[in-house]
């Protein structure tokens, strides 16, 4: 797999709601596979800079391209290539699991048989073949979560914005639910998440910190951990997070 | 195109799901067509009259036989003159007098033609025009037995006046009613609280990042309640017509036109609805208190508006459902064409514009 092919590149990313910049001059780059922590306080920016990454707001300027498509002139290719999953989960719950397999799998343009076939094997991936027919709202909460990603990268998108997806779950789901996010990984699926429990942030490959709308660190845990000679991701976040001013 | 159909199949699983959208969307009609109807209509039996017979020959007494006769009314009193109406129906028993002009039988034989007047008290107004149609019945019978061996047909020609409600005002008003308020409930109540769910479960936003675009999103999101909406129509249109008598007699298509008009406007203010409320909830708290109450109570349907006071005869204005039961009751019931509705249907065109205008301008300040 060719890490240098780079799936999302930022240039001089501003957003601006009247005087206040939510977004300051950002930059970075992503390459395929990635796991890329964007992390940040609450009020921080990091929500704007998602919804610009989806698609589902303009910048005020800069340069940026999300799997290889323009976010000014593509949203629409570029939305097929995306993959989201929030912390909601965001599976119906009056609906069976297949069904929401089939309705998602629908909105992206798959066929019939490619929607059976895939559903097919993701449930025997997740060994949920048995809950094929049940309804979302008798599963437990880690198997909703499972399935909520796997039907988020459904559609194989380029990349998948997971935003902060593990809100409220156990640690052991927590755990196997990265696991689920490893394999995606490997299969070239990059991943863009955002969290707030800094022991998942030591599980990404680069991590980004945000302060007050500016990336203010922007590298691996490890080195992260050097430069700011810390014992652990926590007190990378809490010395840059001490900084802010614009807190929600 | 597959993909919406996936979206539709989608929402009506949501609809049929719950028992709550099923009770409202098919239980409640039936209800309030049922409720209202059999509060206002009792069965006609033993109605008393009076009979005013200027002329008292064999003719009318043989009609008057046949009326009483038939189970429905009862002969109570005999008047002497005209004037005796009034005060006979503020008493209050008798609800319906029968004026026989003078030479009736003479003129039915000469002239093959004489006037028989029904007067009614419409302060009961369905009551009234029961009566009104069961005498119509008697009397039509009569005419076809008295015409069996005739060359030249003579005619009965009966001639109606209301007393206490002269134009029947509000008479079969519970159908345009019922039907203002179901659509309302249906279109407007329901699609704010289903995009609304949408939000608070947080799947808006996965439909949002995906190919669909937002026209999509929303089309897709009401035009099950369009189709829904239009069944109801047809169901309490239907119901009333079969089971309470009440008649449509203007236009057929020009009434589901109107009503499709309405569901659309119903439809857009569910969506305004939606993109001011976010949890589910406060969907369900405004479309109650600023769509359901006033539809049921400033629109005309049960409390005539010019019996309110000022301020809330001009609120009233502002009602979408008044107009509408204006133009319900006018095809309806009048039975008149377009070109006496045109200014309502007007205006529930230009509300559906400013709502679905609000609501894009509301949702691209979301989106910047």
């Amino acid at each position: 797999m060719n890490r240098d092919v780079k799936v999302i590149k930022v240039k001089n990313l501003c957003k601006k709601f009247g005087d206040f910049n939510a977004n300051n001059n950002l930059s970075f780059e992503v390459s395929k596979g990635e796991i890329f922590g964007f992390l940040g306080a609450n009020g921080a920016g990091k929500t704007t800079a998602i919804k610009i990454l989806c698609g589902l707001s303009y910048p005020t300027s800069g340069e940026i391209s999300v799997a290889g498509f323009d976010v000014y002139k593509q949203r629409e290719q570029l939305k097929r290539n995306i993959g989201y999953m929030s912390q909601k989960f965001s599976l119906y719950e009056d609906l069976t699991v297949f069904e929401n397999i089939r309705f998602y799998g629908g909105i992206y343009g798959l066929s019939k048989e490619v929607i059976h076939g895939k559903a097919a094997d993701l449930l025997k991936k997740l060994d949920l073949q048995h809950a094929r027919n049940k309804r979302i709202s008798s599963l437990p909460l880690g198997w909703k979560q499972k399935l909520a990603f796997s039907v988020a990268i459904f559609h194989n998108p380029e990349i998948v914005f997971l935003d902060e997806p593990t809100g409220g779950v156990d640690p052991v789901t927590r755990r196997q639910f990265w696991d689920l996010i490893y394999e995606a990984s490997r299969e070239g699926i990059t991943i863009f998440v955002t969290t707030h429990y800094m022991d998942e942030a030591e599980y990404c490959d680069r991590v980004s910190i945000m302060v007050d709308g500016k990336i203010e660190a922007l590298d691996t845990p490890t080195k992260l951990k050097e430069d700011f000679n810390a014992e652990d991701m926590d007190q990378v976040f809490l010395a840059l997070a001490r900084k802010a001013t614009n807190v929600e | 195109m597959n993909r919406f159909i996936g979206f539709l199949k989608k929402e009506f699983y949501h609809i049929f799901r719950d028992k709550r959208s099923m009770l409202i969307l098919f239980g409640m009609p039936i209800v309030q067509i049922m409720l209202f109807g059999y509060v206002i209509n009792t069965d006609l039996k033993d109605v008393r009259m009076a009979v005013l017979d200027h002329s008292k020959d064999e003719y009318t007494a043989e009609i008057i036989n046949k009326i009483t006769s038939s189970g429905y009314f009862q002969l109570s009193n005999n008047l002497k003159s005209i004037e005796q109406v009034d005060a006979i129906f503020r008493k209050g028993d008798v609800k319906l007098i029968l004026v026989f002009e003078p030479d009736f039988g003479k003129k039915l034989v000469k002239n093959s033609k004489a006037n028989v007047q029904i007067l009614t008290d419409a302060s009961d107004p369905n009551t009234a025009n029961l009566e009104v149609s069961y005498l119509q019945g008697i009397l039509q019978n009569y005419n076809v037995e008295i015409n069996k061996d005739k060359q030249l047909p003579s005619s009965i020609q009966a001639n109606f006046r209301m007393y206490f409600n002269a134009n029947l005002e509000s008479v079969f008003m519970f159908i345009p009613g019922i039907m203002a308020t179901i659509l309302m409930l249906v279109s407007a109540m329901m699609t704010s609280i289903s995009i609304a769910r949408e939000k608070e479960l947080g799947t808006m936003e996965i439909l949002l990042v995906s190919p669909l675009n937002p026209l999509q999103i929303i089309l897709g999101k009401v035009t099950p309640y369009l189709a829904l909406s239009f069944i109801n129509a047809l169901v309490i249109v239907g119901m009333g017509y079969f089971v309470f008598g009440v008649p449509v007699l203007g236009s057929f298509t020009l009434l589901m036109a109107e009503s499709v008009l309405f569901i659309f406007l119903a439809l857009s203010i569910g969506i305004f609805i939606s993109t001011v409320a976010k949890s589910q909830q406060v969907a369900m708290m405004l479309s109650m208190f600023v769509l359901m109450l006033p539809t049921i109570i400033l629109s005309g349907f049960i409390f005539p508006i010019r019996n309110m006071p000022v301020p809330l005869q001009v609120i009233s204005y502002i009602i979408p459902p008044k107009y509408f039961i204006v133009i319900l009751k006018n095809i309806m019931l009048k039975g008149v064409g377009f070109e006496y509705v045109w200014k309502e249907t007007l205006i529930l065109l230009a509300m559906t514009f400013g709502f679905i205008g609000l609501s894009l301008r509301k949702f691209k300040i979301r989106l910047q």
